[in-house]
């Protein structure tokens, strides 16, 4: 069973349409996780039955007991993060501001503080129309932890795949180069960089393949909108070739992506112009470059 | 003045609101930019000016000393994050795991984990006639952003006056950066675009900014395409919209080459004409 990323460093790159066309010309054979927890839109196009759902705990914030507490100020004193402040003269958690630590609830010589566990958002286990089963989730507003809740995504997604024999598990990655990202990456057998021909398309694409390489995974690259700009599009080939990423498929800039996303549908399906072509052309590569890879182990 | 300019959904055209209107605001009025996403900063690429200053940015992580160290065990009982691991006699610290929270190097009883500075990130401060424009990067492997993006309020606070128009490019999302980025804003502006996914994250986005009992307004960009579901939305949620960037794929070109936009397309330039007077107005209120 391998795990399958796709991230784009920057935001709107077309990520989540490129991999939900994946996900529908995978099919029954692949399990799909959606980790992109923060903004996780991969629903709207493959309708999944949220047959499955459960509540997701991670981490703890501090709770004063104002019956035992006797104003020392000692938790204030150490807290790090301005968490602790004096609201109407009784000592206040503000619970966006509490990292957890349990640094306040160790030291408090009345014990008037306890650590208590955080609902921080829910995950499913769901049936897409396209026959796959889907891993996602929906994180609280401003919570912590999206990190954990990715790995968690990810972690059942794995154990669909074993258990049902299935031989690819493929995620949608979030933006940035941060705690999620880094938790999407960890364990993955191969990226998908999907990137656009932008100053800020390239500059986040060579951030983001920065930390791939600390993982030192095989990775890939769709340059997608590629026509918008066709010097940039060059110099990112030129980067791709540089880095040995397998330079997959360019995309033209086409309004058929937001076409298909109004009406709840992944390109593939919407099937205008030859996205479709080149999109099962890359699917296709990507598991190729995925098997010759098991076969020199 | 403190405007913050954030979305659910990435990709959506904060960096390109934020610098064109900053850059539009410093015609007339002195402005600070300050991009805090700090995982994938991407507002310089926008905008250039001479370098006031540059600093190195750190966050704080025990270090072992083994000599001084019994070892009891306390520091990894007392971390909740993992970051310290006790294998017999030695201690070993993930330093990316760390949140800084002190707790195992104070705790210590032979004070064996003296905090030490590690790299988080790079400040950079820029000023080109009256806008001035901070951004800070955090480097690649570091894993919590919301630090910098403190140190970087703390920065921005400690050189530039209250009176002066502030504009914050938040990292996307609606997760621990996003509330740093934006706690301390008088008011949001959420940018979106007329789609399903838009739509699905400007909610996200709208349900944060309630929570922290923000002041907001909508930008559309890529006005146009799609569909009426996002204007249906903050109708009925009352939800002032202050300005709908037409989507044209001669904008998009222009900003695949780092320029700014509003100069070269006049319909552009009034919408941002329609945010500098919410603003103005907002800012005159508020100081009345």
């Amino acid at each position: 069973m391998k795990e399958i990323v796709v991230i784009s460093g920057k935001g709107g790159t077309g990520k989540t349409c490129i991999t939900a066309s994946f996900a529908y010309l995978g099919g029954k054979d692949i399990v799909v996780a959606d980790c992109d927890v923060d903004a996780a839109d991969m629903h709207l196009l493959l309708h999944p039955d949220f047959g499955k759902s459960e509540d997701f705990y991670s981490g703890v914030i501090a709770k004063i007991d104002q019956d035992k507490c006797t104003g020392c100020g000692e938790c204030a004193d150490v807290c790090r993060f301005n968490a602790i402040p004096v609201i109407d003269g009784q000592y206040t958690v503000k619970p966006l501001n509490c990292e957890g630590c349990g640094y306040c609830a160790r030291i408090c010589p009345t014990d008037a503080i306890t650590m208590e566990e955080q609902n921080v958002g829910e995950w499913y286990i769901s049936t897409t129309k396209a026959g796959n089963s889907m891993v996602h989730a929906r994180l609280g507003i401003g919570a912590e932890n999206s990190g954990k809740l990715v790995t968690k995504v990810k972690n059942i997604a794995k154990d669909i795949a074993e258990r049902t024999n299935k031989n690819y598990v493929l995620i949608d990655g979030s933006p940035g180069i941060g705690c999620p990202v880094v938790a999407s990456l960890s364990g993955a057998n191969f990226v998908v960089l999907i990137t656009e021909p932008t100053v800020s398309g390239l500059h986040d694409l060579k951030r983001v393949y920065q930390l791939v390489k600390k993982f030192n995974i095989k990775a890939g690259c769709i340059i997608n909108k590629s026509d918008l700009n066709p010097q940039l599009s060059d110099q990112i080939v030129e980067y791709l070739i540089n880095e040995s990423i397998v330079h997959i498929a360019s995309l033209p800039y086409d309004e058929t992506f937001t076409e298909a996303m109004t009406i709840g549908q992944t390109i593939v399906e919407y099937d205008k112009n030859n996205l479709k072509t080149i999109l099962t052309e890359s699917w296709e590569k990507i598991i190729q470059l995925n098997e010759n890879g098991r076969k020199t182990k | 003045m403190k405007i913050a300019i954030a979305s659910g959904k990435g990709g959506t055209g904060k960096t390109t609101l934020a610098t064109n209107l900053a850059s539009y605001l410093a015609e007339k009025n002195k402005v600070v930019l300050v991009d805090l996403d700090v995982e994938e900063p991407n507002s310089g690429l926008f905008i250039t000016g001479k370098p006031v200053r540059t600093e190195t940015k750190y966050k704080m992580i025990p270090q072992w000393e083994q000599d001084k160290c019994t070892p009891c065990g306390l520091c990894q009982e007392v971390c909740n994050f993992n970051a310290i691991i006790q294998l017999s006699n030695q201690i070993m610290v993930f330093p990316e795991l760390c949140h800084s929270c002190f707790a195992c190097s104070e705790l210590c009883p032979t004070s064996a984990l003296p905090m030490i500075p590690q790299k988080m990130g790079v400040l950079k401060h820029l000023r080109q006639g009256k806008l001035s424009f901070v951004e800070n990067r955090l480097e690649i492997g570091q894993e919590h952003a919301v630090p910098l993006i403190s140190q970087t309020n703390e920065y921005v606070n400690k050189y530039f006056s209250d009176g002066l128009i502030k504009l914050y490019d938040a990292p996307p999302g609606t997760s621990c950066p996003v509330i740093e980025a934006t706690k301390e804003a008088d008011f949001v502006i959420l940018v979106t675009e007329p789609t399903p996914f838009g739509l699905h994250d400007l909610k996200l986005a709208v349900d944060t900014m309630k929570a922290l009992k923000k002041q907001f307004g909508v930008v559309i960009n890529r006005y146009g395409i799609g569909n009426d579901d996002v204007l249906d939305f903050c109708r009925k949620e009352n939800i002032p919209i202050l300005a709908k960037i037409p989507n044209d794929r001669r904008i998009a070109e222009l900003y695949s080459c780092g320029e700014l936009i509003y100069q070269k397309f006049p319909r552009v330039k009034e919408q941002l004409k329609n945010i500098e007077d919410y603003i103005l107005e907002l800012k005159n209120r508020a100081t009345q």
